[in-house]
């Protein structure tokens, strides 16, 4: 099974939810006070939907095979 | 990130408010630039005022940051000094509808070999809100508080009738199909034209009652049809979608063409 990783720039990230909402496996949440964080990687398909809907560039989604 | 490098790391995070779809019109831009491997230094970003004119100032290539409107003036002089570049103009429905509807028209006319990004967020977002040429009938914006009584703009129409040779319409829901007519529209030869529909969470989003910007995002994604989903639908069922896709595509000497093909006859 292929583990993708997922990067979020915490510095160009606005909160602004379209991730969470947009990601089909909900791999991505948002703590009480709105941050961003990934709720469980292992679950991670790869599909690179939050990195496009994201409007601040904020996500990166890495793939295994990219990374070796 | 894919297409960082055509990104100015120092002017980031944008100015544009939290759900801003602009980011993403312009994410999708870079990326079909990194998908055509244009190098940088061949592209240059000409903007007019607005929300989504900031654009320009994001990119790590050669921009400017024009006046209201008058965007497509300058690209067009720019594009007659250096044919070799690829000129884009990133453009918002104000801008590019109301105040410099008379030079788009005429641009469309030309068929100058310029590429023509409209950021529809149908809304003048950062002058407060106020109604724009392609705000829906019957939505509210700040200077029409009870709702909007002017039928909006049909801009595929528009420029069809005025000549434009490439017009493409997407939305920012709707990633890859973005960047595939992006990419389109700047290896085309003539005035290509993509609109893209963006959500301003903040003036349009509130005063219509949309309650978050992934809301609107969801909405743009089950109200709007593919032209050929559009074809097997009915009529009545169509009304109340909005088309997307590739309206115009059709092979037309462009204006640096001809001009060139001028100067060889005049220099014989």
């Amino acid at each position: 099974m292929k583990k993708n990783k997922i990067k979020i720039h915490k510095l160009r990230c606005k909160s602004c939810g379209i991730c969470v909402s947009f990601c089909p496996k909900k791999v991505l949440a948002q703590d009480e006070s709105q941050r961003l964080y990934v709720l469980d990687p292992s679950e991670c398909i790869g599909c690179n939907i939050c990195s496009q809907v994201c409007p601040d560039f904020a996500i990166e989604v890495i793939q295994e095979n990219e990374e070796n | 990130m894919q297409g960082e490098q055509y990104l100015n790391p120092k002017r980031i995070p944008t100015i544009w408010c939290p759900g801003c779809g602009n980011g993403i019109v312009v994410h999708a831009m870079m990326t079909a630039l990194d998908k055509l491997s244009v190098p940088s230094e061949d592209v240059i970003f000409v903007s007019g005022i607005g929300c989504s004119s900031r654009t320009a100032t994001y990119a790590a290539c050669d921009n400017i940051h024009t006046l209201h409107g008058r965007a497509l003036p300058v690209a067009t002089a720019i594009k007659l000094v250096r044919p070799d570049k690829k000129v884009i103009v990133m453009s918002g429905d104000g801008d590019s509808l109301a105040i410099g509807g008379n030079h788009l028209i005429h641009a469309a006319r030309r068929n100058i070999d310029l590429t023509l990004i409209i950021f529809n967020n149908s809304i003048y977002g950062m002058t407060g809100g106020q109604v724009s040429p392609l705000t829906p009938s019957g939505k509210r914006g700040t200077t029409a508080p009870y709702g909007s009584i002017e039928e909006q703009f049909d801009t595929v129409k528009l420029l069809e009738g005025a000549g434009a040779s490439y017009i493409a319409r997407s939305g920012v829901s709707f990633f890859q199909p973005t960047v595939k007519y992006m990419k389109n529209a700047v290896s085309h030869n003539g005035f290509a034209v993509v609109e893209v529909i963006t959500q301003c969470p903040i003036y349009y989003g509130r005063m219509n009652k949309h309650k978050s910007p992934a809301e609107m995002m969801q909405w743009q994604k089950e109200n709007m049809v593919s032209l050929e989903k559009a074809e097997k639908m009915t009529e009545e069922e169509r009304s109340s979608k909005i088309l997307m896709g590739e309206f115009v595509c059709k092979e037309k000497p462009s204006y640096i063409e001809k001009r060139a093909s001028m100067f060889k006859e005049l220099c014989k």
